[in-house]
């Protein structure tokens, strides 16, 4: 018998590391993770510092949703660790694999209230998909390897491991297992024959159908197939805000995002649908609306992993739980091409009556204005966005044609996520243009990792939509409580490009639309991170809007 | 409608946690629950009374499933399944009430586990109307203390958890 090497529990997490081919982690140190802080001094995994622990889970699920590899972060005990609590929520929320190491104080002190302790597998036991708190170092190499797999199979998301201070000291015999033994978890993959069977009946029958595509479609790498299956049957195709890039929204058979900032075709199409095809999606409420008159008429064919997130929101009458990219290659298999229809043409003619746009205007700079020139002149760049207006309009106007490129906080909606996120992204792809779409005051909540972009050399771009608001707000108020602008005016704003300055990077502003293109290139050709802090018309509302606890079809703008 | 759901966990700290807190977060109630070793001391098996439509009990059974330490479950009908719950009741006494306590406790098949000056402590095992209809004879006299275990389940013949 081979004997088994001896270190200590920190080396052991690295070298774990090393075999879950594990090459950046971002992180800030602390008192509880000193040892593997000092193992990570000389291993071959780069570190990257943030300047606050919330981003290290963001940058972390901005690298894992731009390149589909799990995202891992680390942070110390108590502050440390609840400072990832954001992040880890938000990973939760929108199934993205990653897995956060905290630093744990010694086995002998847990439960003493003992300086910087916080139960932490206690406090993430609801945003995570599963936790650990390592007692006994012999189990890390296991427990390790769990941790990866469950972030990364079946429906992906966070698994959080702490590692109190002792065990990374305590020396064990190290041997990484081949596999996991997890009886209890076992994802299904492959779609019940017969299920694809009645879905293709259904789907030759239906006479109005649509595709609903979402998130659970990038997870899976199932774009392409989602393609074919879209070219064979004609039917539209609406995505949700995490399916963006799904399918390329310059198809004549997209009709971009649909819900409470969807358009008004996309709404319409939905409504009046008689069988939805939803693939990796989940009826969320900004997406259904008025849940008893979303697609009265309709039946519900559901692809998912998850098989709660069947029936859960929408009554569904032909579930198929599995990987979307397998069943579609099945499903695909069964279709055979159909024709064009009157339901083709009425959704032309909806496209043509009330197509999306704005009030332009050669004066102010208009916010959408500022998309769409990102998105004409850098069209294949990633786009991360920040939570409010400048994430609706960024998904109205940025015309994503690839999947893994359009990167957002969806689920839990975190302001301050996209720049971060943006970090994580181009730290994963390298040779990808990656830009934050900003608002003046998601960007104020992380603002402080321009430090962590500037010293790791990681030159993002981020373009704030300044309208001196917290926007989506203000336009609630302006709409549903009489104007009354409640702690939404944000007149104490930095100056940017000063900001941007004292951390030692360009910073650019732009004050006329006639300027707005060349900004943007000026940004782009520079190979520092940039700050743009484009001047926006400050009362642009982002229609068209479904007011809460309407239907969809019942949208406004 | 009430489901009894047999739900068996591994035997790992914590467990307990994460499945009560699945309920509260997720809003579904609780009636009842017990929690203890099977046979294997790798597997805990809890019974779990929920109260909510089919659709809700559903959504629970699917929630507990994707939890990492859940290995199965079952949702158990009263009718093919063999239900009992347990009560300790701390009765007052005095030389006057004693035999009649004592009998009314013979009737019901249960069992004094206490005798002290002024109190009785009796053991009654059943469903839990025989729980409900034991109690309310009881108070009367005066019940000083009570506590029920939750209900456990076992299905009847051969079908069962593997």
């Amino acid at each position: 018998m081979i004997k088994k090497p001896k270190m200590t529990g920190a080396e052991a997490v690295i070298e774990c590391l090393y075999k879950e081919n594990i090459e950046v982690i971002f992180g800030y140190p602390g008192g509880a993770v000193l040892p593997l802080y000092d193992e990570l001094y000389d291993s071959n995994i780069k570190h990257i510092l943030v300047r606050h622990e919330q981003c290290a889970a963001h940058a972390a699920d901005g690298y894992a949703r731009a390149t589909g590899r799990t995202g891992v972060c680390i942070a110390t005990s108590g502050p440390g660790a609840t400072n990832l609590v954001t992040g880890i929520a938000n990973a939760y929320m929108d199934s993205v694999p990653l897995v956060a190491f905290t630093g744990q104080v010694p086995t002998s002190m847990i439960g003493n209230d003992a300086f910087q302790e916080v139960n932490i597998t206690g406090i993430t036991l609801p945003i995570t998909k599963h936790n650990y708190l390592v007692k006994d170092a012999r189990t890390l190499p296991m427990t390790l390897k769990e941790a990866f797999h469950i972030a990364s199979t079946g429906r992906p998301g966070p698994v959080l491991i702490d590692l109190p201070k002792d065990i990374q000291t305590e020396k064990i015999g190290f041997e990484y297992p081949q596999k996991v033994k997890l009886d209890s978890y076992r994802p299904t993959y492959g779609g019940h024959p017969l299920q694809i069977k009645r879905a293709a009946e259904s789907i030759m029958r239906a006479e109005q159908p649509i595709i609903y595509a979402g998130g659970g479609v990038v997870i899976s790498g199932a774009h392409n197939e989602l393609r074919t299956l879209t070219e064979l049957i004609l039917a539209p195709v609406v995505t949700t805000l995490m399916g963006k890039g799904t399918f390329p929204e310059t198809h004549p058979l997209s009709l971009g995002m649909l819900g409470m900032h969807g358009a008004k075709y996309a709404n319409y199409a939905m409504t009046e649908s008689d069988l939805i095809i939803a693939i990796g999606a989940r009826f969320d409420d900004r997406v259904t609306g008025k849940v008893g008159s979303f697609a009265p008429n309709a039946k519900v064919i559901h692809i998912d992993i998850d098989p709660a997130e069947i029936s859960k929101n929408i009554e569904v009458s032909i579930p198929i739980v599995g990987d979307a990219k397998a069943i579609l290659k099945e499903l695909i298999k069964v279709l055979r091409q159909k024709r064009e229809s009157k339901w083709n043409e009425k959704i032309k003619a909806w496209k043509k009556e009330f197509p999306l746009q704005y009030g332009r205007s050669d004066k102010e700079i208009k916010p959408q204005y500022v998309i769409e020139q990102i998105c004409k002149l850098y069209g294949d760049a990633i786009i991360t966005t920040e939570v409010g207006q400048n994430q609706m309009w960024a998904a109205q106007y940025f015309k994503s044609t690839e999947p893994r490129r359009f990167i957002s906080s969806g689920g839990l909606g975190t302001m301050g996520y996209g720049f971060p996120a943006a970090i994580g992204a181009k730290v994963g792809c390298p040779d990808k243009l990656v830009f934050d779409i900003a608002g003046d005051g998601s960007f104020q909540m992380t603002s402080q990792e321009l430090a962590t972009a500037i010293s790791n050399d990681i030159p993002v771009k981020v373009a704030i939509l300044n309208n001196g608001f917290l926007g989506m707000v203000r336009q609630w108020q302006e709409l549903f409580y009489d104007k009354r602008y409640s702690a939404t005016r944000l007149d104490a704003n930095p100056d940017f490009v000063k900001l941007a300055e004292a951390y030692g990077t360009l910073g650019i502003e732009v004050t006329r639309p006639g300027r707005v293109k060349s900004a943007i290139e000026e940004a782009v050709n520079s190979d520092k991170p940039v700050v743009i802090d484009f001047k926006v018309a400050p009362e642009e509302n982002v229609f068209p809007m479904v007011p809460a606890g309407a239907a969809i079809n019942e949208i406004i703008g | 409608m009430k489901h009894t759901l047999s739900v068996l966990v591994k035997n790992r700290p914590g467990v307990l946690a994460r499945v009560s807190g699945l309920f509260s977060r997720r809003g579904y109630n609780i009636d009842s629950l017990s929690v203890g070793l099977t046979h294997n001391p790798d597997i805990s098996r809890m019974t779990i009374v929920v109260a909510g439509d089919d659709h809700v009990v559903e959504q629970v059974v699917k929630q507990l499933n994707k939890l990492i330490d859940v290995i199965k479950i079952l949702d158990i009908r009263e009718d093919e399944s063999v239900n009992r719950e347990l009560a300790l009741i701390k009765v007052e006494v005095d030389s006057g009430t004693r035999s009649e306590i004592m009998q009314i406790a013979a009737i019901f098949r249960a069992r004094i586990v206490d005798v002290g000056a002024r109190t009785l402590v009796i053991e009654v095992t059943g469903d839990s109307h025989k729980i409900d209809a034991m109690e309310q004879l009881l108070k009367r006299f005066g019940i000083k203390e009570m506590v029920r275990a939750g209900k456990v389940s076992i299905l009847r013949g051969t079908k069962g958890i593997e």
